[in-house]
């Protein structure tokens, strides 16, 4: 089987893994070879793209707001997530009324807590893709998600905020008159809360909630709609790894987490192979007798020697890279591999080449 | 120039880019020191830690094993972390199990900018000031987060304006701010998104904490192969414009990867270096060819051992 026919008709491509195995780049990659292909409209959604990725698809600065870039075929989009006016934006859409979003948005809790929380990064990362889905503009939407400590995080985020708005503890919090009664539990966390962090500050994080709260219908119901549009079956997703940084075990992981949660997962991707002559049956024996040569010349022999060193030492990590694929293989999930040089992708054209290379690539 | 030996200090963080190696480079760390007859202790501020594997040891608690002579080994748990922290330092002795009081902590901690932190930070700056280690050395969060947990123990101090935390927080801002103590290692590979976010990093540590930048790690360096006169000719063989002899295609490939690779990685340490200004050094590791984590640790540690002590 090709990428391309794992990735089937998918509305929405996700892409996931740790952070600096060319992510990002594989995800735009996909996307352009995408819009290359066809006279679909794709749009990437990046959360950090390299600047040499922004140069290389054309765009000055990537925003919020998607902008066109310009390419031969096909129609690509790009945007960059920007998590705090994300969240502004969100805020303002949710909120009752102008009054009760500026009381949020001025609040120093806000501020922390969607400037400098992974989670909420999460968060908004799966809540601007469901905006995008729902202007239907594009046919592909491929999205670059962030890299957390746990790749999985911003799966769950959607749901964490669901259960955020509807803990008991949020609604004790923000009703404590009513909850005396019913919250016996929660004694003692009050009583430390309050002698750690003083009734000040428990005032301060009761009006953030209570404010909060307002939206709490809305903000339960695109949680769900969030969730919802990433289960759905031409939503797929694509790990991506390099041979290098990923023990097996954690793929293992990656696969069970994705289908536990009843998402599609198109297939691994692992980044940067090296080239296949490496793994040719006969370079040992190239290298062996090359070795053997007799040169006159100090210099070239010296020169014959370096590269018969490299030669092995590259022969081997090739190798060693496809111990590590095979294994992969034997999971249930497909196994793709991209075998691009470093610097290929300093053009348009380069990232669309990567982006093919991708989509023809074949299951190991 | 000289600088002062990372390990003259009490406390090191070890941070970095996701994927660059920041784990191993503090288990090859602790390692190093232990070896040089220090007493260290390693942590590791995520339960999920890898440093177990590093040392062959399962089961990592917030009770320190020792996995090598000197060298003792302990992950941060919330519960574990709050119940010492509560019965230490606001003499609140805790009994009963935690259990639900945590998670509504937990939940807390998600609004309150810096309480989580400030229990992780809270308990490492403890270990320093009880002095039971002659070295704490840190697997700290990847950047971006390692500034939130370095400026946690002052912006808790903004958030909470009477509870019993507040003024608590005093001693380990002492300990942070203080360069003879602590200091921060960043890791990097030489690779663009790296070295540019390791940029940022050091940026924000000095406008946003109190603590000081100790030294980069830029790890996995391609070997300094001697190509020094012979890389004319090295050229010259592989575009064809020397007939001494034909390389395989496979002899190609390798030696155009390692060309590229090696000049890709000198630019990019250029640029790191030229962040530092001077101020502190780039210490560098060449890549290590094993899988095995833990003979990686030790293999690290050897060629540290030069550039550290």
């Amino acid at each position: 089987m090709q990428f391309r026919e794992a990735i089937g008709d998918a509305a929405i491509v996700v892409t996931c893994g740790p952070g600096g195995i060319g992510k990002t780049t594989s995800a735009a990659a996909i996307a352009a070879a995408l819009a290359a292909e066809s006279s679909q409209r794709v749009l990437v959604l990046t959360v950090d793209p390299a600047r040499r990725l922004a140069d290389a698809l054309g765009v000055e600065g990537i925003g919020n707001e998607p902008v066109d870039v310009v390419t031969s075929s096909g129609q690509l989009s790009v945007a960059m997530l920007d998590p705090q006016s994300s969240w502004d934006a969100l805020i303002r859409r949710q909120a009752p009324d102008p009054e009760t979003a500026e009381r949020i948005l001025r609040n120093v809790l806000y501020q922390n807590i969607t400037r400098r929380f992974v989670q909420s990064h999460d968060y908004i990362a799966m809540e601007r893709l469901f905006e995008l889905v729902s202007m239907n503009r594009w046919d592909v939407i491929v999205v670059d998600t962030p890299p957390t400590r746990n790749a999985l995080d911003f799966l769950d985020a959607p749901s964490r905020m669901a259960d955020f708005f509807s803990s008991r503890f949020l609604k004790w919090l923000i009703a404590p008159t009513r909850s005396t009664v019913t919250t016996l539990a929660a004694r003692p966390l009050m009583y430390i809360a309050d002698r750690i962090l003083g009734a000040a500050f428990l005032a301060d994080i009761t009006e953030f909630f209570l404010l909060l709260n307002s939206m709490y219908d809305g903000f339960v119901e695109r949680a769900r709609n969030v969730s919802a549009v990433l289960a759905r079956e031409d939503t797929k997703f694509v790990v991506v790894s390099t041979s290098e940084r990923i023990p097996v075990s954690e793929a293992a992981f990656f696969d069970e987490e994705l289908r536990r949660r009843g998402l599609h997962v198109a297939g691994w991707l692992v980044n940067r192979l090296l080239p296949t002559s490496l793994l040719g049956g006969e370079v040992a024996a190239e290298t062996r007798r090359l070795r053997a040569v007799q040169f006159d010349d100090i210099a070239t022999a010296r020169v014959r020697d370096v590269m018969c060193n490299l030669t092995d030492e590259w022969q081997q990590r090739a190798r060693d890279e496809m111990d590590t694929v095979s294994a992969l293989a034997q999971g249930s999930t497909p196994v793709f591999g991209a075998r691009s040089a470093e610097g290929d992708i300093d053009t348009l054209a380069g990232v669309t080449r990567l982006g093919q290379q991708i989509l023809e690539s074949t299951e190991f | 120039m000289s600088f002062t030996p990372l390990g003259d200090r009490k406390l090191l963080f070890v941070t970095g880019k996701g994927g660059v190696g920041k784990t191993t480079v503090a288990a090859a760390l602790a390692t190093v020191y232990s070896r040089a007859g220090k007493n260290v202790l390693l942590i590791g501020v995520d339960q999920r830690s890898d440093l177990g594997t590093m040392f062959g040891v399962e089961n990592l608690s917030f009770e320190p094993t020792v996995v090598q002579p000197g060298l003792h080994l302990m992950v941060l748990e919330t519960e574990a972390s709050l119940r010492e922290y509560l019965r230490l330092n606001l003499r609140i002795p805790i009994v009963t199990k935690l259990g639900p009081l945590a998670a509504a902590l937990d939940f807390v901690a998600t609004a309150a900018p810096g309480v989580r932190e400030v229990l992780t930070v809270g308990k490492v700056c403890y270990e320093v000031r009880e002095n039971h280690y002659d070295l704490v050395i840190v697997d700290s969060p990847a950047t971006g987060h390692i500034v939130g947990y370095l400026s946690a123990p002052e912006a808790i101090n903004s958030f909470v304006r009477v509870g019993l935390i507040r003024g608590q927080t005093d001693w380990m801002v002492d300990i942070l701010r203080n360069p003879t103590l602590t200091g921060v290692v960043a890791v990097a590979t030489p690779e663009e998104m790296p070295v540019i976010e390791t940029g940022q990093l050091l940026e924000r540590i000095q406008r946003e904490t109190v603590a000081h930048v100790a030294a980069i790690v830029m790890n996995r360096m391609p070997d300094p192969v001697a190509f020094g006169d012979d890389l004319a000719a090295i050229t010259s063989v592989l575009h064809g414009s020397n007939s001494s002899f034909i390389p395989s295609a496979a002899t190609k490939d390798a030696t155009s990867l390692a060309l590229v690779r090696r000049s890709r990685a000198e630019e990019q340490f250029r640029i790191l270096q030229s962040f530092t200004e001077n101020r502190y050094p780039v210490i560098t590791q060449p890549a290590v060819l094993v899988s095995e984590p833990s003979v990686m640790v030790q293999r690290i540690a050897d060629a540290l051992a030069d550039e550290v002590l």
